[in-house]
């Protein structure tokens, strides 16, 4: 059993359609926390002792979020800014994170090949999430391969969305139940809905 | 020119040494000044001087005093006053007069001179009443209103009075009732330094009633006009020079020239003067007038004070001891009896009631007016005059002992917010708060937080006794009088922030901060929408409404409740916060003063074209307000996607 928390940041949610499906799909996944970043801090007001308990709670992070300009919507950063401080998430006696893992879940308005040398985005996704990769080592975290929606522009006419919220949903559960493997996902750089179920093991005990 | 050092010397020393002396004793500077009078009598008449012509002069501080009041009454305010000024000034006069003339003829005076009598000893003292009230901020209270009103009344009924005395007088009754207006009268008389022949002043003597009433409303109406017309341009030509003597030497060419202009059509200048600062009240020079003439009022009543200390006889009042500390007492309490009957019929409350009572139970100065009036037209013989004289002096100088009984005895048993005199300011801080209710309470907290410094005014005697329990440094007085913001340290303060709760005292303190500091900051408390603009007018840019932003607050929640996500509801409320910003700035822009908005036709059309474009948002967007972060969040388009492409394929083609 892996403790999880789900923190889902978003700061137009109105205007979201893969976002919010993620969302309403992960809300059926049991025995979670889930926290909606910007309705706990609509004014950026972070509570760092309560968001610290909340990492001591769990093993598996998870931050979901659109991704803007190459990064999270902004609260994530002051979020990070003020929890993980030195003392707490790393430097001198900065063990409390230690063995925990961080996943991000991302859903990108360019097309997959776009985030390649070739690609107008001109790098890989993963090259834009070293910082948030880096950030995770530093705490002595592991950092997941991330679960990404690419092309989210068109995902709605594609019908891509409900598969990709799914998998999503499926990805909580096995790692919750620790039916995710872990080996195979590090291979991929990052985890789309097509992955899922070679990443999940021991899938006739889920049914 | 040897005399005049020395005189002035003597003067000036005997203010300097008693005055303080006095207030220490808790005294008021009145009674220090009285006695200091006295104390320099043997010397005075040692140098012969002659102290009544001093005292006609120094009676000029009179004049200068009704002007200040005037500037400290607005138009709105006088009118409001009219039942106490003619209702109770008129009885007061009346009432007073008939008793002390039945009095006086009981005691065997024959009707003539009892009746001079009367109306000698009706009048109580403006120059003192007026001076402590001020000295104890209670000018602006009920008794202080109703003592001022009746001030006021007999100020306008000294006029009649003096046509009608000589009339008293038995013979040649026609030519006497012309010397009234004319010749020695009141006004010249009491104004002009002793200029005892003042008679050319009085132009329009031998006119005939109706073109001396045409006169006399056309001195009235110019010192309207002028007034309200040609101080600004005045004001505005002086400043070139930027010699700040000659705002002062403007003023007191303003104050003498209509006390020049009252005499010359036989009215008071007191009450010129008053009815100038009356019109100039609403002016935004009013202070600077305020600033310029008080010194020169402090002064010249100071020295009116003393001459009054230094006339007294005490050789006759030793002579006539029994008989003239009865007549004074008895006197007084008549006085005070009648004005106490008053009170009670005018419904004047509370410590009010003995203020009114007590402050104007003497006789005042134009007792000494009436009297050497009196005696020059044969009405009381002079051997009753002078002890008149003495019974007019004790009283005034008895005055400042009931004030002080006032104070010590009848004032703490009513509420003591009115009877408090201010602190004593020692602290200087960065930051001084005026008012410290609900509003400045929350600010002096937030900044003595986060350690800043802070003076704290206010004029809740409760409020302060609460918080001073608990070591807060907050300081009694009324923060719209520049003397306390001065003793508050305003000239080396970062900030004033007014917080206190009556809109006219906020817009006031605003406009004499822009006027006399304006390289302090203010934040001002507003209380509505209208007094924003007000605020604006008066140069304050930074502006809170008291409840905007807890109304917005409540939006908020409300919006949250409906279950709009919570940084959408605080979005919009940060949106509805700007735009309503935006809109109230722009209409201040429009806004003038005085005029109501809706007659305002700048203001109208800017108000409907915002109500317009407010309203095709809504139509447009489903919002009322244009959430235009929203962008930065919402996915870009197709359009969007084709031209970055296009662009990235240029590039690689270079």
């Amino acid at each position: 059993m892996t403790r999880v928390i789900l923190y889902y940041a978003h700061p137009g949610q109105r205007f979201s359609h893969s976002n919010k499906a993620m969302w309403d799909e992960a809300k059926k996944v049991d025995g979670i926390t889930r926290v909606d970043l910007y309705a706990d801090y609509p004014r950026f007001n972070i509570d760092i002792e309560r968001e610290q308990q909340r990492l001591l709670d769990h093993d598996l992070i998870v931050l979901q979020s659109p991704l803007f300009w190459y990064s999270t919507p902004s609260l994530v950063k002051e979020w990070i800014d003020l929890t993980l401080e030195h003392g707490f998430a790393y430097g001198h006696e900065g063990t409390q994170l230690k063995g925990k893992t961080l996943l991000m879940a991302l859903t990108a308005a360019g097309p997959h090949d776009a985030y390649s040398e070739e690609g107008y985005q001109r790098y890989p996704l993963r090259t834009f999430l070293t910082p948030f990769e880096q950030t995770a080592r530093l705490c002595g975290m592991g950092f997941a391969s991330p679960y990404v929606l690419f092309g989210s522009l068109r995902a709605v006419e594609d019908r891509r969305i409900p598969p990709h919220a799914e998998g999503y949903r499926r990805l909580l559960e096995a790692y919750r139940d620790d039916r995710v493997d872990e080996a195979a996902a590090s291979k991929l750089d990052v985890v789309e809905a097509e992955h899922v179920n070679a990443l999940i093991k021991d899938q006739s005990s889920h049914g | 020119m040897g005399d005049f050092l020395l005189l002035a010397f003597i003067f000036l020393a005997a203010g300097v040494i008693a005055v303080p002396v006095a207030s220490r004793l808790g005294l008021g500077s009145v009674l220090g000044y009285l006695l200091a009078g006295i104390a320099i009598s043997p010397l005075l008449s040692a140098l012969n001087v002659d102290i009544i012509s001093i005292q006609h002069f120094a009676e000029f501080g009179v004049v200068m005093m009704l002007f200040l009041v005037g500037l400290e009454l607005e138009p709105k305010l006088l009118w409001e006053m009219r039942t106490k000024l003619i209702g109770l000034g008129g009885l007061q006069v009346g009432l007073t007069a008939v008793a002390v003339t039945a009095i006086a003829m009981a005691l065997g005076q024959p009707w003539s001179v009892s009746l001079a009598i009367g109306f000698v000893l009706a009048l109580s003292s403006t120059a003192i009443v007026l001076q402590t009230l001020n000295e104890k901020g209670l000018m602006k209270s009920d008794g202080g209103q109703s003592s001022f009103s009746v001030l006021l009344f007999q100020d306008i009924a000294v006029i009649p009075i003096l046509a009608v005395l000589p009339l008293l007088a038995l013979p040649e009754v026609v030519e006497l009732a012309y010397m009234a207006i004319e010749g020695d009268a009141y006004a010249d008389d009491a104004h002009h330094g002793g200029d005892d022949h003042g008679t050319s002043l009085n132009l329009i003597a031998g006119l005939p009633g109706w073109a001396q009433m045409l006169a006399t409303l056309g001195a009235i109406g110019a010192v309207i006009v002028v007034g309200n017309v040609l101080t600004r341009p005045l004001f505005r030509f002086i400043a070139w020079a930027r010699l700040r003597e000659l705002f002062t030497a403007a003023a007191l060419m303003g104050v003498t020239g209509i006390a020049l202009l009252m005499t010359a059509v036989g009215l008071s200048p007191a009450l010129g003067t008053f009815l100038a600062g009356v019109v100039l009240a609403n002016s935004e020079y009013r202070h600077e007038l305020e600033s310029d003439i008080d010194p020169f009022r402090g002064l010249l009543l100071g020295l009116f004070f003393i001459t009054v200390g230094a006339s007294v006889d005490f050789a006759l009042l030793a002579a006539n001891l029994g008989p003239i500390l009865a007549v004074t007492f008895g006197l007084m309490a008549l006085k005070a009896g009648i004005l106490f009957i008053l009170a009670l019929i005018f419904k004047i409350q509370g410590s009010a009631r003995w203020l009114f009572t007590l402050a104007l139970a003497q006789a005042g100065e134009f007792g000494f007016v009436l009297l050497s009036f009196t005696t020059q037209n044969n009405v009381i013989p002079d051997a009753v005059a002078d002890q008149l004289l003495l019974v007019v002096a004790l009283s005034m100088l008895l005055t400042p002992l009931l004030f002080i009984i006032f104070d010590k005895v009848i004032a703490p048993r009513f509420s003591e917010t009115s009877a408090r005199e201010p602190d004593e300011i020692e602290a200087n801080g960065g930051v001084i708060i005026a008012g410290h209710g609900r509003f400045g309470g929350i600010v002096n907290r937030m900044l003595r937080g986060a350690g800043f410094n802070t003076t704290v005014l206010d004029y809740s005697s409760e409020q302060l006794e609460m918080l001073r329990t608990f070591g807060f440094e907050v300081f009694f007085g009324d923060a719209t009088r520049p003397d306390l913001l001065h003793a508050a340290g305003i000239e080396s303060a970062k900030m004033l922030v007014i917080c206190i709760d009556d809109r006219e005292h906020i817009t006031t303190l605003a406009k004499y901060m822009k006027a006399h500091h304006p390289n302090v900051h203010v934040v001002a408390r507003a209380v509505d929408r209208r007094h924003v603009y007000e605020l604006y007018a008066a140069g304050v840019r930074d502006i809170i409404r008291e409840t905007f932003d807890s109304g917005v607050r409540a939006g908020r929640s409300a919006y949250e409740a409906l279950g709009v996500h919570p940084f959408e509801a605080e979005r919009l409320a940060r949106q509805f916060t700007a735009d309503d910003r935006h809109a109230i700035r722009q209409l201040a822009e429009v806004y003038r003063e005085g005029v109501p908005v809706s007659e305002n036709p700048e203001y109208v059309a800017l108000a409907k074209k915002l109500m317009e474009e407010r309203e095709s948002q809504m139509r447009g967007g489903g919002r009322g307000f244009n959430t235009r972060d929203e962008r930065g969040w919402v996915p870009p388009g197709k359009n969007d996607l084709k031209a970055i492409l296009s662009e990235h394929a240029e590039r690689k083609g270079e």
